[in-house]
């Protein structure tokens, strides 16, 4: 299987994790900072900054671009109950 | 008994009835056109309402036409709608503004549209997503106009300006400012759950207990925003505070202002002179019945102890009640919750005292779970679930031993508890988001 290298900067810790996967899934099994409500893109508490990698991400669906609208989302932000790893990328709470 | 009593057709209406329901003027050209609801005894199942409460709308008159503030509860629609025929016809009707999209106040939103097509309706920046789901139309069915901040609306002589106040207590929060009458709408800031028809601050019964009863259920999870929206409301002007529920705030409105204020300020006492080194707290509450979870807890917290700038506190939930507990939690920095297996489940407390923080915000702490069991064990992983469900940041797996622990496995408690500590050292010195030393990389199938 595919693998890739997640970081989360905020605890200073990588996960070689299995392509595919989405953020959160692995986030809350190491304990980094991200934390979430809805877990399926709605409520936009899961929000993220991804400050390396940002085309290592699956793109956004046109709903996870309404939430981070709403949300009043930065550049380079995103839901990491949305969001799936495809290649190396680094994340921190938004 | 001036107010009471009066009319014919009202005669000795108790002081939360709504007799002939009649438009109260607030200031000039402002009027009061809400609703009472004495019979209500518990509000969104959280709130206990001894006398009820009151669903308060107001119609704002300007040379060029006529703004609604907020409606009320669909079922009290009647009164409402009664009330602001006497100050206003629904041509006349120029917006409609609702300061946040709560049922107890858009209730009879839709039915105003209706009859008053003309009328824009005002909404908050981040409403709109809100409205849509509530009245289950879609992007073309319903027009409105968003505000925020500074935002404006003239009605002739009279001007409406809008504060972005959100999560207070709902994501779409907004007050409006009556400029000229220096009247706030403030929605349900400052409001209660209080029926009393005399209406004003200075007429009706005692309800402090409700003010502040309202802020600690409502408000409190969202100090940090009340702050925020405390520093827009604190330059204006203010002859009158209306909001949404319960008694205008005529006498002395920035009293209550001012007790916002003190109640979403810091802790009561400092926990630690001035002069100290920052110091990081955690709390370790525990539940045993055999003392094996009580051991546990005693060794993390000596570990944890070990650790320098950490404060560590220890108590047994047995020991006392849940509501100074969440006074100390909304105050630390970690969480350490313990509790033996029983009937494969945490035992009651530690729910209790779960579920009771949900009035404050824990965002961003760092939780962890630990127990002793006999065979099956689910209480760790069920808390540590609820830890982050409760939003809090679980660092470190949860840790179980079984039965009675042995001096190697006190051991284990005690790194466990230094690991904790240091988790959340980690955290301050990572607080300028540039990371702390690298841990180094890990494989996800090695994460329990
Ligand atoms: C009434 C009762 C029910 C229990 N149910 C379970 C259970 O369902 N699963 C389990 O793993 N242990 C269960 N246990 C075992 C306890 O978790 C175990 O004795 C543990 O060491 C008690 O810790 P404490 O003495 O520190 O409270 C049960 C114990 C009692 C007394
Ligand atoms: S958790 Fe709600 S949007 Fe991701
Ligand atoms: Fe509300
Ligand atoms: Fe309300």
């Amino acid at each position: 299987m595919a693998k890739a290298k997640l970081t989360f900067e905020d605890i200073g810790q990588t996960v070689n994790v299995p392509a595919g996967i989405r953020v959160i899934d692995v986030s809350e099994k190491v304990g980094a900072g991200i934390i979430y409500g809805c877990r399926e893109g709605d409520c936009g508490t899961c929000m993220m900054h991804v400050t390396d990698g940002w085309n290592n991400l699956t793109e956004p669906s046109v709903l996870e671009e309404k939430v981070l609208r709403e949300n009043m989302a930065g550049r380079h932000d995103r839901l990491a109950c949305q969001a799936q790893v495809i290649g190396d990328c680094s994340v921190k709470p938004a | 008994m001036t107010m009471a009593g009066t009319r014919a057709d009202t005669a000795h209406p108790g002081i939360g009835q709504d007799g002939a329901p009649a438009p109260v003027p607030i200031a000039d050209d402002v009027h009061w056109i809400g609703a009472l609801d004495p019979q209500l005894r518990r509000f969104d199942l959280i709130l206990r309402t001894a006398n009820g409460t009151t669903y308060n709308a107001y119609a704002v008159r300007g040379r060029d036409g006529v703004a609604v503030v907020d409606t009320v509860k669909a079922e009290f629609a009647e009164p409402f709608f009664a009330r602001l025929e006497q100050v206003a016809r629904y041509d006349e009707i120029r917006v409609i503004v609702l300061n946040h999209l709560e049922p107890d106040h858009s209730g009879a939103l839709p039915e105003l549209m209706r009859r008053a097509p003309q009328a824009r309706l005002i909404i908050s920046k981040r409403a709109p997503a809100m409205l849509k789901a509530l009245l289950k139309a879609d992007d073309e069915e319903i027009r409105y106009e968003t505000v925020d901040t500074g935002h404006e609306i003239d009605l002739g002589g009279r001007r409406l300006k809008f504060l972005h106040t959100p999560f207070l207590h709902w994501p779409d929060t907004q007050c409006t400012y009556l400029v000229e009458e220096q009247v706030l709408f403030s929605g349900d800031v400052f409001g209660c759950h209080h029926c009393d028809r005399r209406l004003f601050n200075d007429r009706v019964g005692d309800f402090r207990f409700a003010f502040e009863y309202y802020y600690a259920h409502i408000m409190r999870p969202f100090k940090a925003h009340v702050l925020d929206a405390l520093r827009l409301i604190e330059p204006l002007p203010l002859k009158l505070i209306a909001p949404t529920h319960g008694p205008i705030l005529r006498e002395r409105p920035r009293r209550y202002v001012a007790r916002y204020r003190e109640l979403s300020g810091g802790a009561a006492l400092e926990p630690m002179p001035v002069d100290s080194a920052p110091l990081r707290t955690l709390l370790i509450f525990y539940l045993s019945a055999y003392g094996s979870t009580a051991r546990m807890a005693e060794a993390i917290c000596a570990g944890a102890e070990t650790v320098h700038s950490v404060r560590v506190s220890l108590y047994d939930l047995d020991g006392g009640e849940s509501e100074p507990f969440v006074d100390l939690i909304e105050a630390a920095d970690a969480l350490a919750l313990g509790s033996p297996t029983v009937n494969g489940d945490a035992v009651k407390p530690v729910w209790d005292l779960l579920s009771s923080l949900a009035v404050v915000n824990l965002r961003g702490k760092v939780g962890a779970a630990f127990g002793s069991y006999g065979w099956s064990g689910e209480a760790v992983p069920m808390i540590e679930d609820r830890l982050r469900g409760l939003k809090l940041r679980v660092p470190l797996p949860g840790l179980r031993l079984k039965l009675i622990p042995t001096d190697a496995e006190l051991a284990d408690c005690r790194d466990f508890g230094r690991r904790l500590a240091r988790a959340l050292v980690g955290d301050a010195a990572s607080g300028s988001g540039n990371g702390q030393a690298a841990r180094g990389v890990i494989d996800f199938a090695e994460l329990g």
